[in-house]
């Protein structure tokens, strides 16, 4: 199932490369630019979704994990970018400050990847429906701990965090997990995650490592949810445990099924048009949750394999 | 004293949680999959209860033994028959789907219930005040302080144990539960009515749930549209911990669930941490055994 992705062939991975250049170009040209700045903040708000979206579907979509605490790893990247930037990056001159911002994504992404580790370690042991108990459960702690850190604000919150996301910043990263993400599973060791996924006895008896490649998978993914979540943090400016509960993990989850599980393009197309969408349907807002809610039963029944997943072969 | 006292608070709590925790592991012992759905079950029954509690008073005095037996009832019906339609509706026709498209199919139910309950033409996202069912009153033991509630709420939690287990154990619809369970197919082949069973776990696991939510909403301060989703996490932690699919497991691990949460509750400073403490026990316990607390040592799964 899934076994190839649209850029799988190795010609178009040299391709990715220039992509990749050609997209980070772009997002550099584009943070010079003047938007509106509701436009502004629904396009940054676009460009962490797709990195969410599309290092998840890393876990869930190519190696076949059932993760539903993406949002907790994103907590992590979120609160440490944040505290890094307010306790280091304010006092700093202004231009170290683009480098400090730096810093303190990779930080974030770092301790959020550490945090992954420590997921990873459980699905050694467990599968399916006890590995998605676990990972719920881990971001369900994360948030009591954060709730309760006086350090990052408590409940009530992390506020006054300096604004330094901006449309470049956000676009170039999506770009860079884009790519990473792309390259790694279509490269001889990345053939691995789908091995693990299609079946994980047939994977080990050619090889293949099946708790390395779910550990590795989780450490990726929750790397770029880190940053994700700091991207968020100095873009919101503002911090609340609870905007990082069960239901943002939901979210992202269905952002990869919408997409189509393992297809890493269709997933950032989905990230999208979810994002997009509680935006067209302001005019109905009280509907808007419901609607939601109708169009994951709906896509359920009527396309399984995801809404963007053309071309190729559906679900056995 | 003071533990007698957490004792009792505990195992009250936790009788709740069994109670979910079972609508939980039936349902996957048919199916396979996670009702994420049986949370805002829990919340219709209490919804039930608190419209059919004015028009029960017209009849029967309230609050009464009598009358809250029939509101009890009443609910019951509707919530087995919304149990039922959900899984008309959203499951069986996934039934051969992989399990993975039933779960997110689940949770878009579970969130559909919750926000058609928010919106102000239906339930309103307000709180409300949950109507007094029966007679309250207070025994004091010594320094022990027992609510008629807590009495209530394990003396119905034990009756409808032993109901469900003489169902499972002792009729013929409980026999092709098990067999349904163990076997799908071979049960098929016997002439067992695979979606009639399936229809009638539902059925259970959903009056389970409304008994459930009444009870919950008699100790709570009020009733919400998302008053289910608290609830559900920790039966649903509950039915991991004891091993999901397992009956007996479902109601102990509520137990283990409700005892924990009253204790570190009384504890100052790690009170905060509640709700993260079920789930760090939850892992730890996992890590040990990887199918829960009886999952392995009972191989019968209904």
């Amino acid at each position: 199932m899934f076994s190839r992705s649209p850029l799988s062939l190795p010609t178009a991975c040299q391709g990715a490369k220039r992509w990749l250049i050609a997209a980070v170009l772009c997002s550099i040209l584009l943070s010079f630019g003047q938007f509106n700045r509701y436009y502004l903040g629904v396009a940054m708000d676009v460009g962490i979704n797709i990195i969410l979206a599309v290092s998840l579907n890393l876990i869930n979509g190519y190696t076949g994990q059932f993760s539903l605490g993406h949002a907790g790893f994103m907590a992590v990247g979120a609160y440490t970018a944040a505290k890094f930037s307010l306790v280091f990056a304010v006092a700093a001159p202004e231009p170290a400050r683009p480098v400090l911002f730096l810093v303190a994504l990779v930080l974030g992404g770092a301790v959020a990847a550490l945090s992954g580790l420590a997921v990873g370690i459980p699905s050694l042991r467990l599968k399916g429906d006890y590995l998605a108990i676990v990972t719920l459960g881990f971001g369900e702690i994360i948030r009591v701990i954060v709730q309760n850190l006086e350090a990052v604000g408590a409940a009530s919150g992390l506020k006054g965090i300096p604004k330094y996301t901006t449309l470049g910043w956000t676009f170039a990263l999506a770009s860079v997990t884009v790519y990473v993400v792309v390259s790694l599973v279509n490269s001889t060791y990345g053939r691995g995650f789908i091995a693990v996924k299609d079946d994980e006895v047939a994977a080990s008896s050619m090889g293949i490592n099946p708790v390395r490649y779910k550990v590795t998978a989780f450490v990726v993914g929750a790397f770029f949810a880190g940053i994700a979540g700091g991207l968020y943090a100095h873009h919101k400016q503002f911090l609340a445990p609870t905007g990082f509960d069960f239901l943002k993990s939901i979210d992202i989850v269905v952002m990869v099924i919408l997409g189509g599980m393992g297809r890493t393009a269709s997933v950032a197309l989905a990230a999208v048009v979810l994002t997009l969408l509680p935006e067209v349907l302001r005019p109905v807002s009280e509907y808007r949750m419901i609607l939601y809610a109708l169009l994951i039963i709906g896509l359920m029944m009527a396309r399984p394999q995801g809404l963007f997943a053309f071309g190729r072969r559906a679900v056995k | 004293m003071e533990f007698l006292q957490q004792l009792i608070n505990g195992l009250a709590l936790g009788s709740i949680y069994a109670l979910i925790a079972l609508g939980y592991t039936m349902v996957y012992g048919v199916l396979r999959f996670i009702n994420f759905a049986h949370s805002d079950v829990l919340m219709l029954g209490a919804f039930s209860a608190y419209y059919l509690a004015p028009a029960v008073a017209r009849v029967l005095p309230l609050p009464s033994i009598g009358g809250a037996l029939v509101v009890g009832l009443l609910a019951c019906l509707i919530c087995a028959g919304l149990g039922v339609l959900i899984e008309r509706l959203a499951y069986r026709p996934l039934r051969s789907r992989p399990k993975l498209t039933v779960l997110i199919t689940a949770i878009g139910v579970s969130l559909f219930i919750e926000y058609t309950g928010q919106h102000r033409a239906v339930f309103g996202a307000d709180t409300k005040r949950f109507p007094e069912l029966m007679p309250g009153t207070e025994f004091h033991l010594g320094s022990l302080i027992v609510g008629s509630n807590d009495l209530v709420v394990l003396v119905t939690t034990l009756l409808l144990l032993a109901g469900l287990w003489f169902i499972v154990h002792r009729t013929k619809v409980g026999t092709a539960m098990r067999a349904v369970s163990h076997n799908q197919q071979a049960a098929a082949l016997m002439g067992v009515d695979i979606n009639r069973i399936i229809a009638f776990t539902f059925a259970l696991g959903s009056a389970l749930a409304a008994v459930a939510g009444i009870l919950y909403a008699l100790k709570a301060p009020g009733i919400d549209p998302l008053m289910g989703v608290q609830p559900g996490l920790r039966a649903f932690i509950a039915a991991v911990l004891g091993g999901i699919g397992n009956l007996p497991g479902a109601a102990l691990g509520g137990l283990v669930i409700g005892l924990l949460e009253t204790f570190a509750g009384g504890i100052s400073g790690l009170s905060n941490y509640r709700d993260g403490i079920a789930f760090a026990i939850l892992i730890l316990i996992l890590l040990f055994r990887p199918a829960g607390l009886l999952g392995k040592v009972t191989v019968e799964k209904v």
